[in-house]
């Protein structure tokens, strides 16, 4: 009875491998671009949480990078 | 804010590559998966141009309207993201996409397209911002780290512009002012105007006192 039930266990944690991840339909929610991130890569001196300013960073962030006009003046 | 979107300056782009490079480096994206790529239009004729193509977040994003099992979702600063999980990869938004924008790794069971890959604005998807399992599914989430898209921010030239469209078209218009030429912007009115490529032009109401 023992080697039965031993031997059924070791069956079921084998075929556990098997299974495969759980799937959701539909879309999940998504998280807000503006409530940051904690993996450590973030701008540093912004951070995340406030629609604002994570707005402006954005915008600032643009017109430095890619407004050469601004930066280099006629 | 206004909605994210690219603008691609045919007068300045000199085909390096340098925006595909960065975006496969900044994803680490498969072989054979390419999310942006660099086209070159008229090529040979003199005046030839090039632009960098990717997906162009639509303001009516023609891949949402025919995916079978809903998979793609808008932020709310106009962003087209999917979700993988729920991503079939039927190949239908493939077809519908003016910009060839969806891509399909190769390497499934019996060389069976996988599940859909394309430019999420460096948005990331549906997982937690900056999350692991975001990163290997999407690649990274730039906005969340209050960053703009890596291709835009790598163009040696900055001809590929990326980011909230009122500063976008700002500096993009200052730049045809002052150059006073080169003011075509391509794929700007398929994926943004709210007349769609092929469409029938809608019927304008008659002014009143216009002649007939």
């Amino acid at each position: 009875m023992k080697t039965r039930f031993a031997l059924c266990s070791l069956c079921l944690m084998l075929l556990s491998a098997c299974v495969e991840k759980d799937q959701v339909l539909g879309s999940k929610k998504d998280a807000p671009a503006f409530g940051g991130t904690p993996n450590g890569f973030s701008v540093k001196g912004w951070q995340g949480g406030d629609k604002n300013s994570w707005e402006q960073q954005l915008r600032t962030r643009g017109q430095y990078g890619m407004n050469d006009h601004l930066r280099a003046p006629d | 804010m206004a909605r994210m979107k690219f603008i691609c300056d045919a007068e300045r782009c000199i085909e390096c590559n340098g925006c595909v490079t960065a975006c496969k480096n900044e994803h680490e994206l498969p072989w054979g998966v390419n999310r942006r790529r660099v086209v070159t239009l008229n090529d040979g004729v003199p005046g030839e141009k090039s632009i960098s193509v990717a997906c162009m977040h639509c303001s009516d994003a023609p891949c949402m309207a025919v995916c079978p099992v809903n998979c793609f979702y808008k932020t709310d600063e106009g962003v087209v993201l999917h979700d993988k999980d729920v991503c079939i990869g039927c190949g239908y938004c493939s077809y519908a996409c003016p910009f060839g924008a969806p891509q399909f790794p190769g390497q499934g069971t019996f060389g069976m397209r996988g599940k859909m890959d394309k430019c999420t604005f460096c948005a990331g998807g549906p997982e937690a911002n900056g999350s692991q399992a975001e990163f290997e599914k999407y690649g990274r989430n730039r906005l969340a780290e209050g960053k703009l898209p890596a291709c835009a921010e790598m163009c040696s030239t900055k001809a590929l512009l990326a980011g909230d469209g009122d500063v976008v078209a700002d500096i993009f218009r200052n730049r045809v002012v002052k150059r006073n030429k080169g003011a075509e912007v391509w794929g700007w009115g398929t994926a943004y105007a709210s007349q769609q490529a092929g469409q029938a032009p809608t019927a304008q109401p008659a002014q009143p006192g216009a002649k007939k």
